[in-house]
Protein backbone atom coordinates (compact mmCIF):
# COMPACT_ATOMS: atom_id res chain seq x y z
CA UNK A 1 0.00 0.00 0.00
CA UNK A 2 2.81 2.37 0.96
CA UNK A 3 4.67 1.53 -2.24
CA UNK A 4 1.63 2.37 -4.36
CA UNK A 5 1.19 5.69 -2.58
CA UNK A 6 4.84 6.53 -3.02
CA UNK A 7 4.68 5.64 -6.71
CA UNK A 8 1.54 7.72 -7.21
CA UNK A 9 3.16 10.63 -5.39
CA UNK A 10 6.28 10.43 -7.57
CA UNK A 11 4.20 10.24 -10.75
CA UNK A 12 2.06 13.20 -9.72
CA UNK A 13 5.12 15.23 -8.77
CA UNK A 14 6.85 14.40 -12.05
CA UNK A 15 3.81 15.29 -14.13
CA UNK A 16 3.50 18.64 -12.36
CA UNK A 17 7.21 19.36 -12.57
CA UNK A 18 7.48 18.50 -16.26
CA UNK A 19 4.24 20.16 -17.31
CA UNK A 20 6.08 23.39 -18.15
CA UNK A 21 8.35 21.58 -20.59
CA UNK A 22 5.56 21.34 -23.15
CA UNK A 23 4.47 24.92 -22.72
CA UNK A 24 4.61 27.03 -25.85
CA UNK A 25 6.20 30.46 -25.71
CA UNK A 26 3.70 33.23 -25.28
CA UNK A 27 5.77 35.75 -27.26
CA UNK A 28 4.65 36.94 -30.66
CA UNK A 29 5.88 34.82 -33.55
CA UNK A 30 7.81 36.48 -36.35
CA UNK A 31 5.67 36.99 -39.43
CA UNK A 32 6.63 35.67 -42.84
CA UNK A 33 7.66 38.22 -45.43
CA UNK A 34 6.71 38.36 -49.08
CA UNK A 35 9.59 38.51 -51.60
CA UNK A 36 10.17 41.91 -53.16
CA UNK A 37 9.71 40.61 -56.71
CA UNK A 38 6.04 39.99 -55.89
CA UNK A 39 5.58 43.73 -56.21
CA UNK A 40 3.73 46.19 -54.04
CA UNK A 41 0.10 46.08 -53.01
CA UNK A 42 -0.19 49.79 -52.45
CA UNK A 43 1.07 52.95 -54.13
CA UNK A 44 1.35 51.19 -57.47
CA UNK A 45 1.74 54.58 -59.10
CA UNK A 46 5.20 54.81 -57.55
CA UNK A 47 6.37 51.45 -58.85
CA UNK A 48 9.02 51.59 -61.53
CA UNK A 49 7.94 50.23 -64.88
CA UNK A 50 9.70 47.71 -67.05
CA UNK A 51 8.93 44.57 -65.10
CA UNK A 52 5.88 42.62 -64.06
CA UNK A 53 5.04 41.89 -60.43
CA UNK A 54 5.67 38.23 -59.64
CA UNK A 55 8.22 37.74 -62.40
CA UNK A 56 11.45 37.26 -60.48
CA UNK A 57 13.71 37.13 -63.53
CA UNK A 58 12.26 40.39 -64.89
CA UNK A 59 12.58 42.07 -61.51
CA UNK A 60 16.21 41.02 -61.16
CA UNK A 61 17.04 42.17 -64.68
CA UNK A 62 15.29 45.48 -64.07
CA UNK A 63 17.28 46.04 -60.87
CA UNK A 64 20.56 45.08 -62.56
CA UNK A 65 19.89 47.68 -65.23
CA UNK A 66 19.08 50.20 -62.54
CA UNK A 67 22.28 49.34 -60.66
CA UNK A 68 24.28 50.22 -63.73
CA UNK A 69 22.84 53.71 -63.34
CA UNK A 70 25.33 54.07 -60.52
CA UNK A 71 28.19 53.35 -62.89
CA UNK A 72 29.07 56.58 -64.65
CA UNK A 73 31.64 54.74 -66.78
CA UNK A 74 28.71 52.88 -68.32
CA UNK A 75 26.42 55.92 -68.50
CA UNK A 76 28.98 58.18 -70.14
CA UNK A 77 30.90 56.49 -72.97
CA UNK A 78 34.63 57.01 -72.81
CA UNK A 79 36.23 59.33 -75.36
CA UNK A 80 38.08 57.60 -78.21
CA UNK B 1 20.51 37.61 -57.76
CA UNK B 2 23.27 37.31 -55.23
CA UNK B 3 23.18 39.43 -52.10
CA UNK B 4 22.25 43.07 -51.68
CA UNK B 5 25.19 45.07 -50.34
CA UNK B 6 26.37 48.60 -49.74
CA UNK B 7 29.77 49.96 -50.70
CA UNK B 8 30.85 53.45 -49.68
CA UNK B 9 33.69 54.87 -51.75
CA UNK B 10 35.58 57.05 -49.27
CA UNK B 11 37.49 58.68 -52.13
CA UNK B 12 34.25 60.15 -53.42
CA UNK B 13 32.16 60.91 -50.35
CA UNK B 14 32.00 64.68 -49.86
CA UNK B 15 30.06 64.58 -46.58
CA UNK B 16 27.05 66.30 -48.13
CA UNK B 17 24.67 64.17 -46.03
CA UNK B 18 22.39 63.77 -49.02
CA UNK B 19 22.07 60.05 -48.22
CA UNK B 20 21.04 60.85 -44.65
CA UNK B 21 18.44 63.34 -45.81
CA UNK B 22 17.12 61.04 -48.53
CA UNK B 23 16.69 58.22 -46.01
CA UNK B 24 14.95 60.39 -43.44
CA UNK B 25 12.61 61.88 -46.01
CA UNK B 26 11.85 58.63 -47.83
CA UNK B 27 10.93 56.68 -44.73
CA UNK B 28 9.59 59.48 -42.55
CA UNK B 29 12.11 58.49 -39.90
CA UNK B 30 11.25 60.01 -36.50
CA UNK B 31 13.30 62.70 -34.82
CA UNK B 32 16.28 61.26 -32.97
CA UNK B 33 16.63 58.19 -35.18
CA UNK B 34 19.26 58.09 -37.92
CA UNK B 35 19.21 54.97 -40.02
CA UNK B 36 22.14 56.34 -41.97
CA UNK B 37 24.81 58.84 -41.01
CA UNK B 38 28.07 60.15 -42.39
CA UNK B 39 31.19 59.58 -40.30
CA UNK B 40 34.27 61.71 -40.97
CA UNK B 41 37.70 60.42 -40.08
CA UNK B 42 40.64 62.78 -39.45
CA UNK B 43 38.32 65.75 -39.68
CA UNK B 44 40.17 68.86 -40.80
CA UNK B 45 43.46 67.05 -41.28
CA UNK B 46 45.22 65.99 -44.48
CA UNK B 47 43.80 62.68 -45.61
CA UNK B 48 40.34 63.39 -44.22
CA UNK B 49 37.82 60.78 -45.31
CA UNK B 50 34.07 60.52 -44.93
CA UNK B 51 32.07 57.33 -44.98
CA UNK B 52 28.32 56.87 -45.12
CA UNK B 53 27.35 54.27 -42.53
CA UNK B 54 24.15 52.29 -42.00
CA UNK B 55 23.19 48.66 -41.57
CA UNK B 56 25.46 46.67 -43.89
CA UNK B 57 23.13 43.65 -43.96
CA UNK B 58 26.01 41.42 -42.88
CA UNK B 59 26.50 37.90 -44.18
CA UNK B 60 26.85 36.62 -40.62
CA UNK B 61 24.85 39.31 -38.85
CA UNK B 62 25.74 39.54 -35.14
CA UNK B 63 22.40 41.24 -34.39
CA UNK B 64 20.60 38.10 -35.54
CA UNK B 65 22.80 35.96 -33.35
CA UNK B 66 22.21 37.87 -30.13
CA UNK B 67 18.50 38.73 -30.45
CA UNK B 68 16.76 36.98 -27.54
CA UNK B 69 13.36 36.96 -29.25
CA UNK B 70 14.58 36.04 -32.75
CA UNK B 71 12.94 39.01 -34.43
CA UNK B 72 15.51 39.20 -37.26
CA UNK B 73 15.31 37.41 -40.57
CA UNK B 74 17.15 37.51 -43.87
CA UNK B 75 15.34 37.82 -47.17
CA UNK B 76 16.23 35.83 -50.29
CA UNK B 77 18.09 38.91 -51.47
CA UNK B 78 20.34 38.91 -48.41
CA UNK B 79 18.67 41.87 -46.71
CA UNK B 80 18.60 41.65 -42.91
CA UNK B 81 15.20 42.79 -41.63
CA UNK B 82 13.34 42.54 -38.35
CA UNK B 83 9.79 42.27 -37.08
CA UNK B 84 8.93 45.20 -34.82
CA UNK B 85 5.95 43.35 -33.41
CA UNK B 86 8.36 40.82 -31.92
CA UNK B 87 11.16 43.21 -30.90
CA UNK B 88 11.21 43.98 -27.18
CA UNK B 89 13.68 46.85 -27.45
CA UNK B 90 16.30 45.20 -25.23
CA UNK B 91 19.19 46.76 -27.15
CA UNK B 92 21.36 43.64 -27.43
CA UNK B 93 21.59 44.12 -31.20
CA UNK B 94 22.90 47.62 -30.62
CA UNK B 95 25.77 46.27 -28.54
CA UNK B 96 26.52 43.52 -31.06
CA UNK B 97 26.46 45.61 -34.24
CA UNK B 98 29.93 46.79 -35.35
CA UNK B 99 28.37 49.61 -37.37
CA UNK B 100 26.05 51.13 -34.77
CA UNK B 101 23.10 50.50 -37.06
CA UNK B 102 20.30 49.69 -34.58
CA UNK B 103 18.56 52.84 -33.41
CA UNK B 104 16.04 53.26 -30.63
CA UNK B 105 13.40 55.96 -30.58
CA UNK B 106 12.97 57.68 -27.27
CA UNK B 107 9.39 57.33 -26.07
CA UNK B 108 7.94 59.37 -23.26
CA UNK B 109 9.26 61.77 -20.70
CA UNK B 110 11.70 59.38 -19.06
CA UNK B 111 13.45 58.30 -22.24
CA UNK B 112 11.78 54.91 -22.39
CA UNK B 113 13.43 52.96 -25.18
CA UNK B 114 11.14 51.95 -28.02
CA UNK B 115 11.44 49.19 -30.57
CA UNK B 116 14.58 48.99 -32.62
CA UNK B 117 14.72 50.79 -35.95
CA UNK B 118 17.36 50.37 -38.62
CA UNK B 119 18.09 50.56 -42.32
CA UNK B 120 15.92 48.11 -44.26
CA UNK B 121 17.78 48.47 -47.58
CA UNK B 122 14.48 50.11 -48.54
CA UNK B 123 12.86 46.66 -48.35
CA UNK B 124 10.23 47.37 -45.69
CA UNK B 125 9.30 44.65 -43.26
CA UNK B 126 7.14 41.56 -42.90
CA UNK B 127 3.88 43.44 -43.47
CA UNK B 128 2.34 43.43 -46.95
CA UNK B 129 4.60 45.14 -49.47
CA UNK B 130 3.69 48.79 -49.84
CA UNK B 131 0.95 48.69 -47.19
CA UNK B 132 0.27 51.55 -44.79
CA UNK B 133 1.22 49.32 -41.87
CA UNK B 134 4.57 48.58 -43.44
CA UNK B 135 5.27 52.24 -44.13
CA UNK B 136 4.37 53.25 -40.59
CA UNK B 137 6.77 50.73 -39.04
CA UNK B 138 9.57 50.41 -41.58
CA UNK B 139 9.13 53.05 -44.26
CA UNK B 140 8.92 52.66 -48.01
CA UNK B 141 9.50 49.33 -49.74
CA UNK B 142 11.42 50.52 -52.77
CA UNK B 143 12.71 47.08 -53.70
CA UNK B 144 9.13 45.92 -54.22
CA UNK B 145 8.66 48.98 -56.43
CA UNK B 146 11.62 47.94 -58.55
CA UNK B 147 13.94 50.58 -57.14
CA UNK B 148 17.21 50.62 -55.26
CA UNK B 149 17.76 52.22 -51.83
CA UNK B 150 17.06 55.95 -51.85
CA UNK B 151 20.41 56.81 -50.24
CA UNK B 152 22.42 55.16 -53.01
CA UNK B 153 20.26 56.44 -55.83
CA UNK B 154 20.34 59.98 -54.43
CA UNK B 155 24.11 60.07 -53.85
CA UNK B 156 25.36 62.98 -55.94
CA UNK B 157 28.92 61.70 -56.35
CA UNK B 158 27.88 58.04 -56.48
CA UNK B 159 30.15 57.39 -53.52
CA UNK B 160 27.49 55.18 -52.00
CA UNK B 161 26.71 52.16 -54.13
CA UNK B 162 23.84 49.83 -53.28
CA UNK B 163 22.65 46.70 -54.99
CA UNK B 164 23.70 43.22 -55.93
CA UNK B 165 27.11 42.54 -54.37
CA UNK B 166 28.66 41.35 -57.62
CA UNK B 167 27.44 44.35 -59.60
CA UNK B 168 28.47 47.05 -57.11
CA UNK B 169 31.82 45.34 -56.54
CA UNK B 170 32.45 45.41 -60.30
CA UNK B 171 31.56 49.10 -60.48
CA UNK B 172 33.90 49.87 -57.59
CA UNK B 173 36.69 47.70 -59.00
CA UNK B 174 36.52 49.54 -62.31
CA UNK B 175 36.78 52.87 -60.51
CA UNK B 176 39.85 51.77 -58.59
CA UNK B 177 41.51 50.58 -61.78
CA UNK B 178 40.79 53.85 -63.57
CA UNK B 179 41.93 56.17 -60.83
CA UNK B 180 44.70 53.89 -59.58
CA UNK B 181 44.08 54.39 -55.86
CA UNK B 182 41.49 54.23 -53.11
CA UNK B 183 40.83 50.53 -53.06
CA UNK B 184 39.96 50.44 -49.36
CA UNK B 185 36.36 49.46 -48.80
CA UNK B 186 35.38 50.52 -45.32
CA UNK B 187 33.42 47.87 -43.44
CA UNK B 188 33.38 45.36 -46.30
CA UNK B 189 35.49 42.75 -44.53
CA UNK B 190 33.60 43.17 -41.27
CA UNK B 191 30.22 42.83 -42.91
CA UNK B 192 30.81 40.27 -45.62
CA UNK B 193 34.08 38.61 -44.69
CA UNK B 194 32.47 35.61 -43.08
CA UNK B 195 29.80 34.30 -45.45
CA UNK B 196 26.99 32.29 -43.93
CA UNK B 197 26.76 28.63 -44.79
CA UNK B 198 25.17 28.15 -48.16
CA UNK B 199 25.30 31.79 -49.12
CA UNK B 200 27.08 33.18 -52.13
CA UNK B 201 30.72 34.00 -51.58
CA UNK B 202 31.13 37.76 -51.36
CA UNK B 203 32.82 39.28 -54.34
CA UNK B 204 36.23 40.63 -53.38
CA UNK B 205 37.28 43.91 -54.90
CA UNK B 206 40.97 44.06 -55.59
CA UNK B 207 43.34 45.64 -53.13
CA UNK B 208 43.39 46.05 -49.40
CA UNK B 209 40.14 45.88 -47.52
CA UNK B 210 39.44 47.03 -44.02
Amino acid sequence: MMTMRATAFVLCSASIALSACGEKTSGAARKADVPAFQGTTGAAAYAAGGWKAGDQAAWEQHLRTRMQGQNEYARVPSQP
Amino acid sequence: MARMKFICDAERCIECNGCVTACKAEHDVPWGVNRRRVVTLNDGLPGERSVSVACMHCSDAPCMAVCPVDCFYRTDDGVVLHDKDVCIGCGYCSYACPFGAPQFPSNGTFGLRGKMDKCTFCAGGPEANGSAAEFEKYGRNRLAEGKLPACAEMCSTKALLGGDGDVVADIFRNRVLVRGKGSEVWGWGTAYGKPATGSTQPAKPEGKKS
